[in-house]
């Protein structure tokens, strides 16, 4: 055990899986990058980083950088997977699947299902999400209600060192299509991570605080901001439980609920935007389940129904914050009293 | 080694294929006039010695990408024809279960990674399948089948980039019937298909789709090129599509006079015919032995998937995932 940062975590899972298992490949824009050219080979190590040192490890068959075209470079990871290999694909920001999703969505999620149950696809896609670095509209989208909406894709968002490396690991080893979600924002980020490899199953919510009077359930980056909310409210005497569900499908239902019935005073925060947003499917899930527990609305804290914004001041208004979060707890905790 | 070279039970095998499609085909087309197979159907009648011409130099860990059009491809390659009538009447003994359809069947124990359902989807797989036999260091090759309609989807493009920089085992075989659905390729395909490989400086040739002998020959020496590790090519097959788009197709955008011509005048079986009699490789009496026993064939897949259960309600939410929860 030693503290590592989200990329490094990342990294290491790649970089295990990869010498345990010779039928796992790399591939995607730049995750090598300098192919080609006069200079330094491995120059970026993908464009956040995250496959530095791969190349050198495994050499250009099993790391691959390709040309600028998502939908044949997507695609052919899950033909590779569909007989016989277990390619991780990287698309630099999630917003780029716009180019390619007939063949996450048409193709790779329905294998199975079409076929009959005789088709296994074991592709992970890996890509970055979320706003906050001024890349605007077409870079900083949350994405991962869309794919959560598709059956036969499993869809997971780390939100920090330690749940990389072991969801990651999961990823790989899993027999599925897995796209695995990774805010920009986290690579920086550090925390305790195992050296040797090891596993979190997909499904399982990580509880990361427990309190009685508010459920806070976040996704991804929001998980830190739901919990520095919930620190600040202890000091004002309200206690929240603060859930990470890690994966959004599959999504640890009974976790929910049984915070839910605990405290019936639930707020979700998604920087998805808000239709059909992992808020909106959560708190129908808990509205439905775990109607009579409730002591008041579902609060969702989430981003508008807009584009993601360029300029500074209007990127900080579309994302959530702590204090917004802690003003949804509030109005939960107080409502009825 | 020519196709005319082909043994005596090589050749049977060819035609036998070739017309197990035709007659599979004509079946589906009066079966669906029935009304007992439910949704659509797209007929491959008229482009046999496509399926069968390039198949026929395929073994079964050679990998195809196939279309909506892909019945003739299924059984080139191999599936089940059983399983593949009871499949479009949507059957529980169906080689998906009955849950895939005509646009999905499938059997990748036999190297067919899909029918498909969207126009383009094949060839990035198909790169996929080739990858993981050049990485894995095996000698097999997967061929992208499609139509003169997907050479104008970017996936085409793009897939045909990165199989000639990786110099990926793949052939393109793209089945020109003319017609992307009712619009015909003259409407919408800009120059010359050879010439989109040859900017590439990918190997490609022009291929006469009613001639199982031109299939096959120039299927052998791209494979070959292929499995030597020299990369890809892009065949272009011409061959005519019988019926219209789709089976309730009126197919009115085609004169009367056209389309009686295109049967008299373009059927890969009677091409075939003619030129074993000719060359005394085959007789007559060997070749309607087959058309008899095809017929048995296809009668039998046709009773048996009629009498086939309907797949239980308990599969409508199995096998979406290998595990999930």
């Amino acid at each position: 055990m030693s503290v590592k940062s989200y990329r490094q975590a990342l990294n290491e899972a790649l970089h295990q899986e990869m010498a345990r298992d010779p039928h796992v490949i790399v591939i995607g824009e730049d995750i090598a990058g300098g192919a080609g050219a006069s200079g330094q080979q491995d120059a970026w190590g993908g464009a956040f980083g995250v496959t530095k040192g791969l190349l050198g490890a495994f050499g250009p068959a099993r790391v691959r950088d390709t040309p600028i075209s998502e939908s044949a470079f997507v695609g052919a990871a899950v033909g590779a997977a569909a007989t016989g290999l277990r390619p991780v694909a990287e698309i630099m920001f999630v917003d780029f699947l716009g180019v390619c999703f007939d063949q996450i969505f048409n193709q790779a999620a329905k294998f199975r299902y079409m076929f009959g149950g005789k088709a296994v696809t074991p592709f992970v896609l890996r890509a970055t999400f979320g706003a906050g670095t001024r890349s605007a509209s077409q870079h900083s989208q949350a994405l991962y209600p869309i794919f959560t909406h598709i059956p036969g894709l499993k869809v997971v968002i780390p939100s920090s060192p330690y749940d990389a490396k072991g969801l990651l690991t999961q990823a790989i080893r899993d027999n599925d299509p897995v796209i695995f979600l990774e805010n920009k924002l986290l690579y920086d980020t550090v925390g305790e991570v195992p050296d040797g490899p090891y596993v979190i199953p997909f499904g399982e919510a990580n509880i990361l605080r427990e309190g009685s009077d508010v459920t806070i359930i976040a996704f991804g980056r929001m998980v830190h901001i739901a919990m520095d909310a919930a620190n600040a409210l202890a000091k004002e005497g309200i206690d929240c439980t603060v859930i990470d569900p890690r994966t959004t499908s599959p999504l640890d239902e009974d976790t929910i609920l049984e915070s839910a019935e605990e405290t019936g005073r639930v707020v979700i925060v998604d920087e998805a935007n808000p239709r059909c947003g992992m808020a909106a499917d959560v708190s129908s899930i808990i509205a439905e389940k775990a109607f009579g527990a409730l002591k008041a609305p579902i609060m969702k804290v989430t981003a508008p129904h807009t584009p993601v914004p360029y300029a500074p001041n209007l990127e900080a208004a579309y994302l959530p914050d702590a204090t917004r979060v802690a003003a949804a707890a509030r109005a939960a905790f107080t409502y009825g009293k | 080694m020519s196709g005319m070279q082909l043994s005596r039970d090589e050749l049977l095998n060819a035609y036998r294929t070739m017309r197990t499609i035709r007659v599979f085909e004509d079946r589906v087309s009066a079966e669906m006039a029935s009304g007992d197979i439910p949704g659509n159907t797209h007929l491959y009648a008229g482009q046999e010695a496509s399926a069968v011409g390039v198949c026929f130099n395929l073994t079964s860990t050679d990998s195809i990408a196939s279309t909506h059009r892909g019945h003739g491809h299924c059984i080139a390659k191999g599936c089940d024809v059983d399983g593949m009538m009871a499949e479009i009447f949507g059957k529980d003994t169906g080689i998906c279960r009955g849950k895939g359809g005509s646009m999905h069947i499938a059997d990748l124990s036999k190297g067919m990674i899909g029918a498909n359902g969207i126009v383009g989807g094949g060839p990035p797989l198909a790169c996929g399948a080739a990858l993981t036999a050049q990485i894995l260091g095996r000698d097999d090759v997967a061929v992208c089948f499609s139509g003169d309609g997907a050479i104008n989807q970017g996936t085409t493009a793009e897939s045909m980039n990165l199989a000639q920089i990786w110099k990926l085992p793949v052939i393109f075989a793209v089945e020109d019937n003319g017609f992307g659905e009712a619009t015909a390729k003259s409407f919408v395909v800009a120059g010359e298909i050879t010439k989109r490989a040859e900017a590439l400086g990918m190997a490609h040739a022009m291929v006469d789709g009613v001639d199982f002998f031109a299939v096959h020959d120039a299927a052998q020496e791209a494979i070959a090129r292929a499995r030597r590790g020299e990369g890809p090519t892009l065949l272009h097959i011409e061959t005519p599509r019988y019926y219209g788009h789709f089976s309730g197709d009126p197919d009115n955008y085609r004169t009367a006079e056209e389309k009686a011509a295109m049967r008299l005048e373009r059927d890969c079986l009677t091409v075939f015919r003619r030129r074993v009699l000719e060359a005394k490789l085959l007789n007559e009496s060997d070749l309607d032995a087959v058309d008899a026993e095809v017929q048995e064939l296809i009668d039998g897949a046709v009773k048996a998937a009629r009498a086939a259960p309907q797949p239980g309600l308990e599969t409508l939410t199995t096998d979406v995932y290998v595990r999930y929860v």
